[in-house]
């Protein structure tokens, strides 16, 4: 101990510095979390003191210009246009997850995988561009009275796309992580590899792939630019236009996210705080969304684990 | 090159570079006065367009200036203004008592008058409406353009969203005390998507103001006047609203400058030259 | 006839990607000159003009939420990486728990709160007005889970012996991390951060409210400005010059792609390495 013992003490106090130094960056994410929380609470304390939680909540009708300021419209109109987002992501979600961690020879994955990239990077204010251009117009053509083509389908069908990769990527490695013994016992009992797949890997899978689903669903709700460009954010509970119940999804909606961006531009008062009143609800919603995820998917690790 | 840390710092350097050497190349050389006079104007994303174009005009005459124009609303304008982070507030509306309370020292300036126009889709084969039909329109109470002698269809209200200075004024101007604006309207936030959805959706009503009129759509006469900035100076056409700038106290130096700028002669030209109306 | 489906869905995949981009490259690449890059756009509502304010703009926001980012995320990845384990107190325990907790919650916030958040506290109550600064540190919000996460993985990924043979030949823990471990992580590392890029270049939402959308070159970090993202936005919202939108997103679409495949270069390099 010749050439460190001069500089020891030296070196003794940088690392106790950079302790303390890492320990508050460590600290800032909680910070933040904190700070997020404390602010929007702060900003939408006035809207629940005079408003009141269960008439938020359950009011149908928002007009801040009458003091109105339910958001149960948005609450539906998040929940179905995520409802259609998983409906049509969730099945070719799958497909493509178990697509490539039984079936695809690499080369395919080779292509398949980073097209799957490519959607996930793509941004969302692109997919509202496209969705405005290309979507709207071609459901527009669907022939039912009051359809313009701004609705829950363009919306969903533009969601669906947005979380596909998501859902796939979870998928994918939940199956990937179901254990080979699964796969190799179930060929030696004389199962076809359809089989194997369908009555064994999936349903081992199956936490992953809800937790995968439920991943998907959270980032569904957080969507914002790409919706208000296509979901014509009229302030209704969305209904059928006519008998066809399906046509559900051809009614305008507006969503919790696009409650706020459209109108944070010119809210003041009680209505500027109702808007972080939907933040706070938002959040909520996501956070419990998300927590399940997670624990799906821990419980899913810890049994393929076996 | 070992970590992100200095990476990092690299790039804190790099910035700081980057920030004096813009601000260098921004003033004239042989100035006495360091840097560009910078006027800040935020606020009514419906004054945002007329404001940029009077920027460029003016710094185009004067290049020691540089005026930033940002949106935000009508709402933020005026409270910018009011707590000074923004030398000017723009509004496309009349300033609230309460704004006036909260803050005494305002100064409204009226740079234009701006008319707001009922427009539908080419399809539409309806060309002429009473102020009392389109009241009816927008709040719901017609919901078929064959209720006013046109081929049968849905009509789509297309609207902008709650607390625009634009809608306000239009439900004030037309819908009057009693009437709301239907909740099955399309709401989108600003003219320019309002005009947009107009244009492709078929059977589709919406009100855009006067600056944002083209061939895209077709604009309704009410009572038999067409919108146009002459109607709205002889007072045949009765929908329109104030463009305001708004300041804290009397404005000084390069603010004042471009206030008597675009209240003379070369400003109104362009406020014309855009479709509204001049304040005489 | 079940495995044929598995092939659809693969395939459909691959055709909803190419419709997209397709659709977006050949609408907006036929606008994009040098002329495009050079220009800024015109103010009013023509839509005319280029992009050049916008890609200053997006260079200013990557590399200023970046500085403030990176030294906070990889700092705090490093604490729970490195020194938590040998903890001493329970308050230190505790505390570090709830870092985890705060990351884990950050990482799934949708960006329109971070946007709500970001104009409350630095638009509004800072008083910092639409700038980048606003904008930047909202940003940096966004994405410091995301740094902490990928340096988290990055380190894990060092091999023990490393670290152990470091402090035998008498190193203090610091030094073994500053010379050795983060060395070696840095690849890892630098994926993070080209990963975070990304984001903030795709980011809409949260700059909406931060930015301000002047269509100026900012000159300063309290300027606002639009990024590439937002100016998509507005030339669709307030303009109808959606092939100008088109060429924008072309542009946008076209960085995402080199970003990807860096980060796929890199990644390939790390386990190359570790072979």
């Amino acid at each position: 101990m010749t050439s460190g013992s001069r500089h020891y003490g030296a070196r003794t106090g940088m690392e106790n510095t950079m302790k303390t130094v890492l320990l508050i960056s460590a600290l800032a994410s909680v910070l933040i979390v904190l700070l997020i929380f404390v602010f929007t609470m702060k900003e939408a304390m006035p809207a629940f003191r005079e408003i009141g939680i269960r008439e938020m909540l359950s009011g149908r009708v928002w007009r801040p210009g009458n003091d109105q300021f339910g958001i149960l419209a948005m609450i539906a109109g998040s929940g179905l246009v995520t409802l259609g987002a998983v409906a049509l992501g969730v099945p070719l979600a799958l497909g493509t997850a178990i697509f490539l961690s039984e079936i695809a020879p690499r080369w395919i994955s080779g292509i398949v995988r980073p097209s799957l990239e490519l959607l996930a990077g793509i941004p969302s204010v692109v997919y509202g561009l496209f969705g405005m251009v290309v979507l709207v117009p071609l459901v527009r053509a669907i022939p039912a009275p009051g359809n313009v083509g701004f609705g829950l389908l363009s919306a969903s069908i533009v969601l669906a796309v947005m979380v596909l990769p998501t859902i796939a990527n979870v998928s994918e490695f939940a199956i990937r992580s179901v254990p080979k013994g699964f796969r190799e016992g179930s060929m030696a009992l004389g199962a076809t590899k359809w089989e194997t797949i369908a009555r064994v890997i999936v349903p081992a899978a199956r936490p992953g792939i809800i937790s995968a689903v439920v991943l998907g669903l959270g980032r569904a709700l957080g969507e914002t630019i790409a919706m208000i460009m296509v979901i014509g954010n009229s302030v209704v509970i969305p209904a059928a236009l006519n008998g066809n119940p399906l046509t559900i999804f051809l009614s305008r909606a507006r969503t919790l996210t696009g409650n706020i961006a459209v109108e944070i531009s010119y809210a003041t008062g009680v209505h500027e705080s109702a808007l972080f009143a939907t933040g706070v609800v938002l959040f909520i919603l996501i956070m419990l969304v998300n927590t399940s995820a997670r624990y799906l998917l821990q419980s899913s690790i810890s049994r393929g684990g076996k | 090159m070992t970590t992100g840390n200095k990476t990092a710092a690299i790039f804190g350097l790099a910035l700081m570079a980057g920030f004096s050497a813009c601000g260098e190349g921004q003033g004239n050389g042989n100035q006495q006065v360091s840097g560009p006079v910078e006027i800040s104007v935020v606020g009514s994303t419906t004054v945002q367009p007329l404001a940029e174009l009077l920027s460029e005009a003016y710094e185009a005459v004067d290049p020691n200036v540089m005026i930033t124009v940002s949106g935000g609303g009508s709402s933020v304008g005026v409270k910018s203004a009011s707590d000074r982070s923004a030398d000017i507030g723009m509004a496309s509306r009349e300033i609230k008592d309460s704004e006036t309370a909260d803050c005494p020292q305002i100064v409204v300036h009226t740079i234009a008058y701006d008319g707001i126009a009922i427009v539908a889709g080419h399809d539409v084969d309806v060309n002429n409406i009473t102020m009392e039909q389109a009241g009816d329109i927008f709040s719901g109470a017609i919901t078929d353009w064959s209720e006013l002698g046109g081929a049968s269809g849905v009509i789509t209200v297309v609207s902008r969203e709650e607390g625009s200075g634009t809608r306000a004024a239009f439900e004030e101007l037309v819908l009057g005390e009693e009437a709301l604006i239907t909740e099955n309207a399309i709401l989108q936030p600003s003219n320019g998507a309002v005009r947009t959805t107009v244009s492709g959706a078929p059977g589709a009503i919406a009100y855009i103001s006067f600056g944002y009129l083209d061939d895209s759509t077709k604009p309704m006469m009410i009572n038999g006047v067409l919108p146009s900035a002459e109607t709205v100076s002889t007072g045949e056409y009765p929908v329109f609203r104030p463009l305001n700038m708004v300041t804290y106290g009397e404005p000084v130096g390069a603010a004042a400058q471009w206030l008597d700028f675009i209240k003379g002669e070369d400003g109104q030209a362009i406020v014309a030259a855009e479709g509204y109306l001049p304040v005489n | 006839m079940a495995f044929s489906l598995l092939w659809l869905t693969g395939a459909l995949s691959v055709l909803i990607m190419l419709f997209v981009v397709g659709y977006i490259m050949i609408q907006g690449l036929p606008g994009i000159n040098v002329e495009f890059f050079t220009t800024s756009p015109r103010g009013g509502l023509s839509g005319d003009g280029g992009i050049f304010s916008t890609i200053v703009t997006t260079f200013y926001m990557v590399v200023v939420t970046l500085a403030v980012a990176t030294p906070l995320g990889v700092g705090a990845a490093i604490y729970l990486t490195e020194y938590s384990e040998n903890a001493e107190s329970i308050i230190v325990r505790k505390l570090v728990s709830a870092a985890r907790f705060g990351v884990e919650t950050l990482a799934g916030v949708p960006s329109i709160i971070f946007g709500l958040f970001g104009y409350a506290l630095f638009v509004s109550a800072l008083n910092l007005g639409f700038s980048i600064a606003s904008a930047s540190l909202a940003g940096a919000c966004l994405i410091i889970p995301v740094i902490i996460r990928t340096t988290e993985e990055a380190l894990k990924s060092v091999p023990v012996s490393y670290r152990e043979g470091s402090l035998s030949l008498g190193a203090t823990r610091w030094e073994t991390v500053w010379k050795v471990v983060l060395p070696s992580a840095f690849p890892g590392i630098s994926t993070g951060i080209l990963l975070s890029a990304g984001r903030i270049v795709s980011e809409t939402a949260i700059f909406f409210v931060t930015l301000g959308g002047s269509y100026r070159v900012p000159h300063s970090l309290l300027s606002g400005g639009r990024t590439m993202a937002l100016h998509v936005y507005y030339l669709a919202m307030e303009t109808r010059a959606f092939d100008k939108a088109m060429s924008t997103a072309a542009v946008l679409v076209a960085l995402i792609v080199l970003m990807n495949l860096s980060i796929n270069i890199i990644t390939s390099r790390i386990s190359a390495r570790s072979r």
